[in-house]
């Protein structure tokens, strides 16, 4: 479906909403191209092609809110939508917090949101992409002896906005990325090593840095021991200062903090971080997988400094934490798709670069462990209490450099208590996936309980 | 959900040019969810799609579109994309021949037929009835879910089958605070089954919430090192599923991406211990009449007096495999392929008591609940995040403990476990795999485990 179609059919949505008996509403609707290809010992394993489209619809009766979701967008289906979500509204309580979104500044225009290669790439070549990938990690070590697969996803889509309050508009945007599970073997040991890329077509992943990547780390995993348990100096890859971000990033949300369940609760304009880490949430830098001219409410994006000099400066908010907490929505009212209704989350997230090289940080560190991995964030990470205890894999580090593997094991702390002993953050950034849409870079921390042995 | 005739058709046309294999698979599912936070009743949620999948299978390369929509011209044309890219001679798929009606699960009441205000009452219940469990209470929300989720699969080999698969789930948070100590607790109650689930007391799930977070708040931090681990009954079998199911999806299996690749026969445990995934058992949260792909879903011995008995499989790896499917043919919805997915896997009871599993130990550690848990079934390595969790010092629990997370290696913890329980319990569960989440039931008595890194802060 065109973007004029989806505004079209977010317009006739509001109608239906209203006729329906709703006082306001809302309607977000999608439509989307993607494929997926899987590759495996240099074969396609299977290819998807699919297209898809549906519509969201807030509905408001005075202050209480209701949702409703579906994929027919005729009218009979958006009436039937429209009866659902103003159905839903009068099971709610009033909140005198709930209101439909009003028109917001201009939104940004930002460039590169949408790669018209996505759309012209043969689906011939992003196999070829694959199969490139796979075989640059096999070929990393002769110790490499396998990809358990090689996925490759892109989508092209556009999205599109209407309330009953005057809101309106719509924007494209494409995504593509591809990652790859490496296993290597020695004896009888298996290890696997991770190589990801993402980027907004197939011609913005690197197939040689993907694949050498999850090869590289396959191997140099073999042999690994458990360390024994002690408190040491730890340097973060970007991954896990990704995972780490995302921690914050959730934490900083209004709605969390109002309700009384994060750490930063109460916490605005103290000190609650070491000088060196310094973070924003950027939700308009073109590099960002998350950048948009507006959020799920249709507010304009923007970038909102978090954390720097050591004090937490900002909540993340959307339309209702703003009335409630009488700020200014900060356009981070996000939506995982059409299926559910906005709430507030990071957009990109950014880490500020230091000065040090990795080597440099290792070299600072002396002797401890370089993290490269953390497993069992859902079940490790407690986002009200800030604790977290999580699986983990990496090296020793000795005399400053990179020594043996190490696996499993485990690193533990708290938020607050990790961000008071950053020491440094290192000086080359990369956009990693995880932990939402993070741009970070390895970092020091003072000390950090490690559980092994 | 759709008619024969069409089917076939679109079954026809996705083999016009050739391929060993073709599905259609219809999905009409319908849900609401309703929460309650600070005392006020909010984000009531519908949602219905409809849409299916479509795959072809030509020698080792599955090719899948998926709709939108049951509109014959959407599923013609999705078949025609699949077909283009096939040159050969066409495949005449064999006549559709419903099967014997599947024995369903019995919905006393239907969740849809029960008024929105009734289960905004419930949700007051669970909300006063955790804010009544102490003066330390400071937070409590609670949310309820319904789904139902009707298929519908023909396939080129003339299946016509379908389940109609209706559950019913609340979880409740509690959070607690005492002197600038912040501790949550959780609980959930669900099953496979209609608004019938509910009746009694579903409200008691707040007391369990609420005294796991008070609990907390007197704990210590957890220690960390190897010791022995006593792991408690119902979601403690989130360990199995981490530590063994997922190793034995017969994906990763042919992939050699298992540690349990290869091992057929041979012993992985001590006799003591036998396991299986039951996705037959009546009203469990993974239970399903047919799996995603038409296959009964069934009764699977995984292992037997600690021998490795059976993988579990989809259609394509049970063919791969030259085997018959063990019904764990699963699909997040239209929008996935299938793949081998656990349904409820559990430890089956043993003959040790609980109490005297504990009493035997020094000094260990005793996890009552997680949180959750992953598995690297290639080597094996998984984690697990204990949400309630105690010292056990001298043969006796003593100390709560906070912030503690399990870690090991499959193949030595299962090994390891030396005794288990005659109690039984089983939990819900969300499993995630390959960017696919399925419910899951997770079982077990008391189970003890020689020798596990507990991974907490005292150093």
């Amino acid at each position: 479906m065109s973007a004029a179609d989806l505004e079209d059919a977010a317009r006739r949505a509001v109608d239906a909403a209203t006729s329906a008996g709703a006082s306001d509403a809302e309607a977000w609707s999608e439509g989307s191209r993607s494929r997926e290809v899987r590759v495996h010992a240099g074969e396609v394993e299977s290819l998807t092609e699919a297209s898809g489209r549906g519509v969201g619809i807030r509905a408001w009766i005075g202050t209480r809110t209701g949702y409703a979701y579906g994929t027919d967008l005729s009218e009979s289906g958006l009436a039937e939508l429209a009866e659902a979500a103003v159905g839903a509204a009068r099971v709610a309580d009033e909140d005198e917090h709930s209101a439909a979104p009003e028109p917001s500044a201009e939104p940004p225009e930002i460039d590169g949101l949408r790669d018209p290669a996505v759309a012209a790439t043969e689906t011939a070549d992003v196999i070829d992409l694959a199969k490139r990938i796979e075989r640059i990690a096999l070929d990393r070590d002769k110790r490499v002896t396998g990809v358990e697969e090689v996925v490759y996803v892109d989508e092209d889509g556009d999205a599109a906005i209407a309330t009953s309050r005057g809101v309106s508009g719509s924007f494209g945007s494409s995504v593509a990325y591809s990652f790859l599970q490496a296993m290597a073997t020695e004896d009888s040991e298996v290890q696997t090593g991770l190589g990801f890329g993402v980027g907004r077509s197939p011609l913005s992943l690197d197939a040689e840095q993907i694949g050498s990547e999850a090869g590289d780390e396959a191997a140099s995993m073999l042999g690994a021991s458990k360390p024994q348990s002690r408190t040491c100096p730890v340097v973060l890859s970007e991954r896990v200062t990704a995972s780490f971000a995302g921690f914050i990033g959730g934490a900083v949300c209004a709605d969390e903090v109002q309700r009384g369940r994060s750490p930063f609760a109460d916490r605005l304009g103290d000190e609650i971080a070491s000088a060196a880490y310094v973070l924003a949430d950027d939700g308009i830098d073109p590099g960002g997988l998350a950048s948009a001219p507006f959020d799920g409410e249709g507010t304009a994006r923007e970038r909102t400094p978090l954390i720097a000099e050591g004090k937490l400066l900002a909540y993340l908010h959307d339309g209702y934490t703003a009335r409630r907490g009488g700020a200014r929505s900060t356009g981070n009212a996000a939506r995982s798709s059409y299926r559910s209704p906005p709430s507030v989350s990071p957009s990109n997230l950014m880490l500020e670069p230091g000065e040090l090289t990795l080597e440099q940080l290792l070299e600072r560190a002396g002797d401890g462990v370089f993290i490269t991995d953390v497993a069992g964030l859902h079940s490790g990470v407690n986002p009200v209490t800030g604790r977290y205890s999580v699986g983990a894999s990496g090296r020793t580090i000795s005399g400053g450099e990179l020594a043996e593997p190490l696996r499993e094991f485990t690193i533990a702390g708290d938020l607050l208590g990790t961000l008071a002993t950053v020491q440094a953050v290192g000086s080359e950034t990369r956009w990693v996936p995880f932990g939402g849409s993070v741009k970070t870079a390895p970092m020091l921390v003072g000390e950090m309980a490690i559980g092994g042995a | 959900m759709l008619e024969e005739g069409l089917a076939a058709r679109v079954l026809e046309r996705a083999l016009s040019r050739g391929g060993d294999f073709a599905e259609l698979f219809c999905e009409e599912r319908q849900g609401f969810t309703l929460s309650i936070d600070e005392s006020r009743v909010e984000r009531p949620q519908s949602g219905s799609e409809r849409g299916a999948g479509i795959r072809v299978i030509d020698g080792e390369v599955t090719r899948f579109a998926h709709v939108d929509g049951l509109a014959e011209e959407d599923l013609m044309g999705a078949a025609d994309g699949l077909a283009s890219a096939l040159g050969g001679d066409a495949t005449e798929p064999l006549p559709l021949k419903a099967a014997k009606p599947p024995e369903l699960q019995e919905i006393e009441i239907d969740p849809t037929s029960v008024p929105a205000e009734r289960k905004a009452e419930i949700l007051r219940e669970l909300d006063e009835r955790a804010r009544a469990a102490g003066a330390e209470v400071a937070q409590a929300s609670a949310s309820y879910s319904e789904g139902r989720r009707q298929v519908a699969i023909f396939n080129s080999e003339g299946l016509e089958a379908g389940d109609d698969r209706t559950r019913v789930r609340l979880g409740v948070q509690v959070v607690a605070r005492k002197n600038g100590t912040v501790e949550t607790g959780f609980e959930t109650l669900g099953e496979h089954r209609g608004f019938e689930l509910l009746d009694g007391d579903p409200a008691r799930i707040a007391d369990e919430a609420a005294k796991k977070a008070l609990t907390l708040l007197g704990a210590d931090p957890a220690p960390a090192g190897e010791m022995t681990v006593v792991v408690g009954g119902g979601f403690g079998g989130v360990l199995f599923h981490e530590m063994t199911g997922h190793g034995l999806e017969a994906d990763a299996v042919q992939k050699g991406a298992s540690v349990y690749a290869g091992k057929m026969g041979e012993k992985v445990a001590q006799p003591l211990l036998n396991a299986y995934d039951d996705g037959v058992m009546a009203h469990e949260w993974g239970t399903g009449a047919i799996d995603d792909e038409g296959t009964p879903c069934q009764k699977t011995a995984v292992i037997q007096e600690g021998e490795l008995t059976s993988y579990l499989y989809d259609r394509l790896r049970a063919r791969r495999d030259g085997t018959a499917s063990t019904g764990n043919g699963r699909r997040a919805s239209f929008r996935d392929l299938p793949i081998p997915r656990m349904t409820n896997t559990y430890i089956e009871p043993g003959d040790a008591d609980p109490e005297a599993m504990i009493s035997e130990v020094e000094k260990g550690f005793y996890a009552v609940s997680f949180g959750g848990g992953q598995v690297e079934p290639a080597t094996g390595d998984f984690v697990f995040g204990v949400s309630e969790g105690y010292l056990i010092e001298g043969g006796k629990v003593t100390k709560p403990c906070r912030g503690a997370t399990l870690i090991g290696n499959c193949l030595q913890a299962l090994e390891r476990i030396d005794a288990v329980g005659t109690d039984f319990e089983m939990k819900t569960g969300f499993c995630g795999k390959a960017g696919q989440t399925a419910p899951v039931g997770t079982g077990q008595g008391h189970v003890r485990i020689k020798g596990m890194t507990v991974g907490g802060t005292a150093v």
